[in-house]
């Protein structure tokens, strides 16, 4: 690890112990949304519609609600109806109109695979019989499934009353016309005219990126009862289980204190388990058949109805003077919604140039509604796409400027103090160390030689997030402490935030037991999302902990007879008093049932002081001319991670993001045909990297504390799958000599490049 | 008669991680359906049902199978292990001790296919190179790691065990 600043001694951050909930994810005992069994539980399934965009002119559920077995059909209309609004989903918003609409399709289906009809019957084989026994009435429509197209006057319209949200200066209201342009943004930063003027050398280039799937390898499932009280008790794989309660509460119209959300294990979410697809219409069902009923998507439902990120086209103009400044740059984001606007582009907007202090500069960002699936968050959720194209052109310029490309983002580097595209000064931010790192890495400086082989770096920013978080702590009479959790675990907080429990307190990781609890056991805390977990909940672990050390030492001078500030809580545990008296954590813990009684405490906290993210790719390919396949040689990824809590995790964080970054770069692409239907829904056809696709992936943290955290912490989980797209376009660009615009850069692509006409 | 059961029922008797089990199915189970509803036995996952993500391996009759394209109705009479069946009651499988100190699972959905997969492949290849180890591997996807923390506790476990020997 590169330490950059003093280093704090931790006794147990940094250290990398077996994760709480191991053994039990490793025997197969954990228990996951599709693993709840209830007595008396009905089976479901969805029907979808065939057509990217259809009138539904009727739906006849007879023939199905007769066949034996079937206890339950909903339809959109058996819905109460959503008033429009704006609901924080804790990583996105949504309109609850449009979110009932996305659950169960009213007048219109408006994508391949958006849901139409439900049903629950006694066995899974059942209900799948019954959706075929469903009657549905389509006119069929023209789709439009293309970013730009979309926004073309002769385009399809998918909602008549849709009209442009204009969230910026300068840019001219359109007519009062029915449009797929949701909204435009604009951020403004100096004078654009200015900088361009003043730069000695002006590249301007477009970029396109392909829909891309998160590709959780568990299917969304939701279990509900809906009890004769009117009591809703929801078990389901989420990222947020409060998250859960506030979207069934809404569309369900039931007191959100009606609805228990209790998430179960979860097989990745990647910001796609952050809406929901599948609750209500399963407490519906429940409602209707008074018996609990799971619902389970099919991996084709998966690909078809659920996330996607943005397919996107980008416009990026950047000017520079002979030494390397940059002067002034533009970007122009245009981003798919799918077929309900909010798309990420905001955050994309505000990425876009973010690892770079430049004096004009102006991003602007349309959401644009498609015939797809809306899409959802997904790992630094807009980022990808715009510093994509904006890292493209950075080693473009390199070379025009016949500069060393990490030399000239140095050259540029946001640094504490320079400005974002918003005007705000950046806190303590580790760009430069990290592209210090990346420049000096063996990596880096090492020769590379062979055939049709290159190498490519890039830059990545992610904000990283703070928001609620609540736990509540317990110390037992043997020492251990319990840790109950509002956050779901996907992938090691359980042991990142006890750890921060068990460094507060000077015990060890394996004395605190962190258990994920329901939404009625616990204080509101925010989605799992944002690489804000280990943040925000490690800094409520820490209150837990210090509100701990401050009980015990006042039941220690009890026991002593002696006044508290006599009393001194040691880092090691030890709580010591006048005359050498001393007690070990858990001897104390022993007495506190017979000198007052146990300790519990609980802490919520509101964080707005996240540590921002950067990271530094560097990649070596080598593309072969026969396939038109390109292999990862080499990857090294570079990353300030704040403090590392569990080094392990951290890493595999990394490794897990660069490996979804190469999807995308290079295999990864949604295919719809000339009617809007997708084509390639299952793991075999939408092609993610495997075992035998990837080398080994070098992580080198970089650790700059965030000031804005008792441990320094900033998010680690994102910022990693922005730089492999530019990286590798750079890479393909240095082995054959051929620059790609578009992602991905499969096969196919390369081949058509290379082979003679 | 009285003992006829429904007519899309099937019994069947096969040995499961070592214990002979008798159980009724739906002629249209899968064994990965059988295991989990028939049976209870969950740690094998549905992530694809088209044997594309081998989050359902299990070994049946020594062979590594993907349980969602198997009918239940051919195990009749054979032997399958599915991850319930690797730790001793005394210890966990050297796998799946790798699979925590190496922090090879995230989420963990995919780990009872890779642990299932990996026994396969050290049954057969007790000192796999990285490279045998990612193509016997390629059949399970794992979307949250990289495969780089796999994989290597994947060949620690081959080591523990071959040193163990």
């Amino acid at each position: 690890m590169v330490s950059t600043e003093q280093p704090k001694q931790y006794r147990v951050i940094g250290s990398r112990p077996i994760r709480h909930d191991g053994v039990d994810k490793v025997t197969g005992r954990a228990e996951y949304g599709a693993d709840v069994r209830h007595e008396g539980m009905l089976f479901g399934a969805v029907l979808r519609s065939p057509h990217a965009h259809a009138r539904i002119k009727r739906i006849d559920a007879s023939k199905a609600e007769a066949l034996p077995g079937v206890k339950a059909v909903v339809t959109s209309a058996d819905f109460p109806g959503a008033e429009e609004g704006d609901l924080d989903l804790g990583e996105g918003r949504a309109n609850p109109r449009w979110l009932l609409d996305n659950l169960l399709a009213s007048d219109k289906a408006l994508y391949h695979g958006h849901a139409v009809a439900a049903v629950a019957a006694t066995d899974q084989h059942t209900a799948e019989d019954a959706l075929a026994l469903i009657q549905v009435d389509y006119e069929v429509l023209p789709a439009v499934i293309d970013v730009r197209e979309a926004m073309l006057d002769t385009a399809p319209i998918l909602h008549p009353e849709l009209r442009t949200a204009i969230r910026a200066r300068g840019v001219e209201k359109p007519a009062d016309k029915p449009t797929n342009l949701a909204s435009h943004l604009r951020l403004e930063k100096g004078d654009l005219d200015k900088g361009f003027a003043e730069a000695d050398v002006i590249i301007e280039r477009e970029y396109e990126t392909a829909m891309f799937h998160q590709g959780y390898i568990e299917p969304q499932n939701a279990t509900a009862f809906w009890n004769r009280d009117g009591e809703v008790t929801v078990w389901t794989s989420t990222q947020g289980a409060f998250s859960v309660r506030e979207q069934v509460a809404t569309i369900c119209q039931v007191p959100v204190t009606r609805v228990k959300v209790v998430p179960m294990e979860i097989g990745g979410g990647f910001g796609g388990k952050i809406g929901i697809y599948l609750e209500p219409v399963a407490a519906l069902l429940s409602r209707k058949s008074g018996r609990p009923v799971k619902l389970w998507m099919t991996r084709e439902a998966v690909f078809q109805a659920t996330g996607p990120t943005s397919a996107t086209y980008s416009r990026v103009k950047i000017g520079a003077k002979r030494d390397g400044t940059i002067t002034a740059a533009h970007a122009y984001l245009a981003y798919e919604a799918g077929a309900y606007p909010g798309s990420p582009v905001g955050a994309g907007a505000q990425c876009a140039f973010a690892p770079y202090n430049i004096p004009n500069q102006v991003v602007d960002g349309l959401d644009v509604v498609v015939n797809g699936p809306k899409t959802a968050a997904y790992r630094a959720p807009g980022a990808p796409a715009a510093e994509y194209a904006v890292e493209a052109v950075l080693n473009e310029l390199a070379e025009q400027l016949e500069m060393d490309p990490m030399e000239l983002r140095l050259k540029n580097a946001s640094k504490e103090g320079t400005t974002n595209a918003a005007g705000q000064p950046w806190p303590r931010i580790g760009a430069v160390e990290v592209m210090e790192a990346v420049k000096n890495h063996p990596h880096y400086t090492s020769e590379l030689t062979g055939e049709d082989v290159g190498r490519g770096v890039a830059m990545g920013f992610w904000f990283n997030g703070g928001m609620e978080s609540s736990s509540s702590a317990t110390v037992n009479a043997d020492g251990k402490v319990s840790l109950i959790l509002g956050s779901t675990d996907i992938g090691g907080t359980r042991a990142s935030l006890a750890m921060q429990l068990a460094e507060t307190l000077g015990i060890t990781s394996d004395d605190v037991k962190p258990h994920v609890v329901d939404t009625d056991s616990v204080g509101f805390t925010a989605v799992t999302g944002g690489s804000r977990t280990t943040f925000a909940g490690g800094w409520a672990a820490y209150e837990l902990g210090v509100q701990i050390r401050d009980r015990m030492r006042e039941r220690a001078a009890r026991i002593w007879e002696t006044a508290v500030d006599k009393v001194e809580y040691r880092d090691d545990g030890t709580i010591a008093g006048p005359d050498g008296k001393q007690l070990s954590f858990q001897e104390l813990a022993g007495k506190l049932s017979a000198t007052g009684g146990m300790i519990a405490v609980s802490a919520t906290v509101r964080m707005n002081t996240p540590g921002p993210a950067y990271a530094g790719h560097i990649v070596d390919v080598k593309v072969d001319r026969d396939t038109g396949k390109v292999e990862i040689l080499r990857y090294t990824a570079v990353q300030d991670v704040g403090t590392a809590i569990h080094p392990s995790y951290v890493e595999g964080q990394i490794q897990g993001g660069v490996a979804q970054g190469i999807g995308m770069a290079l295999t990864e692409e949604y295919f719809y045909d000339d009617e809007g239907r997708l084509r390639n829904a299952s793991f075999l056809d939408y092609r993610m990297p495997v075992a035998n696709d990837l080398p080994m992936i070098e992580t080198v943290l970089v650790e700059v504390p965030n000031p804005g955290h008792p441990y320094g912490v900033r998010g680690v989980g994102e910022v990693p799958i922005v730089p492999p797209q530019p990286a590798i376009q750079q890479a393909v660009y240095d082995a054959i000599g051929v620059r790609f615009y578009k992602t991905p850069m499969s096969p196919r692509v390369i081949l058509e490049e290379l082979l003679p006409e | 008669m009285s003992n006829r059961v429904k007519t899309d029922r099937i019994v069947i008797t096969a040995t499961i991680n070592g214990e002979e089990r008798t159980f009724l199915a739906d002629e249209r189970d899968s064994l990965l359906e059988a295991l989990r509803e028939r049976i209870g036995l969950t740690g094998a996952k549905e992530g694809c049902n088209n044997g594309n993500c081998g989050a359902c391996a299990v070994i049946l009759d020594g062979r590594l199978v993907n349980s969602c394209c198997v009918m239940a109705a051919e195990v009749q009479g054979g032997t399958v292990t599915t991850v319930e069946g690797l730790a001793t009651p005394e210890a966990l499988h050297p796998l799946q001790q790798a699979f925590l100190e190496d922090a090879a699972l995230q989420c963990g959905i995919c780990t009872p296919g890779f642990l299932v997969a990996a026994k396969a492949l050290l049954d057969h290849h007790p000192r796999p190179t990285e490279h045998e180890a990612r193509f016997w591997l390629a059949g399970n996807l794992c979307r949250c790691t990289g495969y780089d923390k796999i994989i290597r506790a994947v060949l620690n476990a081959a080591d523990e065990m071959s040193n163990g020997r």
